[in-house]
């Protein structure tokens, strides 16, 4: 089965349509699908709700799609340094359903692993708890949260082979994995496609079944929070 | 002379333990790193996937794939390891991590925490502070005792959007040391030159 596509283009063909549900990795802009990004943005999908930890910022990553208002909903935990979002979601142009971060990751691991749902204590007492099922475990409340069964998966790892499996490199790993898992199709840009088999197979972060569609390209890579250490002078 | 923020980061310092594995927050908290005390070990978690992690690094050698929970180019260090955000959060909502150490907006003297939106104002959203507080072993917060208006922080009930209730073990602020016990907080230290008096009048919270 071919899995390597040209472009973001060929890989998204036919798999995009109006009010979809885009599970999408990375954490502020360490790791983020950048490719695939620009591609949807290229494609003028509308009326997304997007699973993502954040937004990227105002004109990278998922700003993107926020700055061409091709996003109707985000589940999100962060919107800190992100202007745009924060603009349309305060002036009511934007749906925001606030997950926290683990809720967040949790929801896309259990999608991804035919979980429709599991308990949790994180958020009991809070907002983040109205209209959720409360259970009592040995004394203590959980509430019920969903997992995410995603229409697609946008993700980005270092390395795949043809088969698709990943590895990612140091904390760019992040969301990629889970968000991976929970979608129906997943398309993975790589910055580097290497021959089968010269991964080792004890190594790999990601197994090829959870990828369907797979990309390589140049990435710029953005650093959102540059900070340095002097060095010490001899 | 309250503490500043380095001495409110010292004293968030001496909780740990040797051997502990703590997550930082954002702001003051990140600061606590640069006064752990001589002879202790502890390793730090960034939630976004990795334990181990290493002070900023040289100009020149920022890696983009290389960053802590506010985003912040960081470096590893040789007991290093990476693990995606799922895996992250099942060792905080399993009670692996032993500390945090978080800021915050309010605190009340039940020990619940408001830190992540001014409703109207501030949309900022909780990040992983939800999941900390809500497993970790201890939560310290640290934070300044009364806001940018001089009210106090430290509350009977707090008014903000909770990040969790109950949950808080301790709190440092630049002018004393809080702990939460039954009935209220227990005044365990004055910062420098305060005054227990001074301390009772900018908090509204019961002191036990």
């Amino acid at each position: 089965m071919k899995k390597i596509y040209g472009s973001a283009k060929e890989a998204l063909d036919g798999v995009l349509f109006d009010g979809m549900l885009i599970a999408a990795g990375g954490f502020g802009l360490c790791g983020i699908p950048e490719l695939l990004i620009d591609g949807i943005v290229a494609a003028g999908t509308k009326d997304l709700t997007v699973a993502s930890n954040n937004a990227g910022v105002d004109d990278f990553g998922l700003g993107k799609l926020l700055a061409t208002r091709q996003i109707k909903k985000m589940l999100s935990s962060y919107v800190g340094e992100n202007a745009e979002f924060m603009r349309q979601y305060l002036s009511g142009e934007l749906e925001l359903e606030f997950n926290p971060q683990g809720t967040l990751a949790e929801r896309m691991r259990a999608g991804g692993a035919g979980i429709p749902g599991f308990y949790t204590k994180t958020g009991v007492g809070t907002v983040i708890a109205e209209g959720k099922e409360v259970k009592t475990f040995d004394g203590q409340d959980y509430i019920l949260e969903r997992g995410i069964f995603a229409d697609i998966s946008i993700v980005k790892a270092w390395k795949a082979d043809a088969t698709g499996n990943a590895v990612f490199r140091k904390t760019a790993r992040n969301f990629n994995p889970p968000a991976a898992m929970c979608g129906r199709i997943c398309i993975m840009e790589v910055e580097e496609i290497v021959p089968t088999g010269s991964l080792d197979p004890d190594t790999i972060h990601l197994p090829g079944i959870y990828v369907h569609r797979l990309i390589q390209g140049q990435h710029e890579k953005r650093i959102e929070q540059r900070t340095v250490r002097q060095r010490e002078t001899a | 002379m309250p503490w500043d923020r380095n001495q409110m980061a010292a004293r968030a310092a001496k909780e740990l333990r040797d051997g502990m594995y703590v997550n930082l927050g954002i702001g003051i908290p990140t600061l606590v790193s640069n006064y752990i005390p001589e002879g202790i070990t502890v390793t730090l978690q960034s939630e976004n996937g990795m334990l181990g992690m290493g002070p900023f690094p040289y100009e020149g050698e920022e890696d983009a794939d290389l960053i802590n929970a506010g985003k912040q180019t960081i470096t590893e260090l040789p007991h290093t390891a990476y693990f995606d955000s799922a895996t992250s959060f099942g060792m905080i909502r399993g009670g692996k991590i032993a500390m945090a150490i978080l800021g915050a907006m309010e605190v009340s003297e039940t020990g619940d925490l408001a830190n992540w939106m001014i409703p109207g104002k501030l949309v900022k959203g909780m990040g992983g502070a939800m999941d900390l507080v809500a497993g970790v072993g201890r939560v310290v917060v640290v934070m300044d005792h009364a806001n940018k208006h001089g009210e106090s922080k430290v509350l009977k009930s707090c008014t903000l959007p909770l990040t969790g209730t109950g949950v808080v073990d301790l709190i440092i602020t630049n002018m004393g040391v809080l702990e939460v016990v039954p009935g209220g907080l227990k005044l365990l230290e004055l910062a420098d030159g305060v005054t227990e008096a001074e301390l009772r009048a900018a908090t509204e919270a019961t002191l036990v």
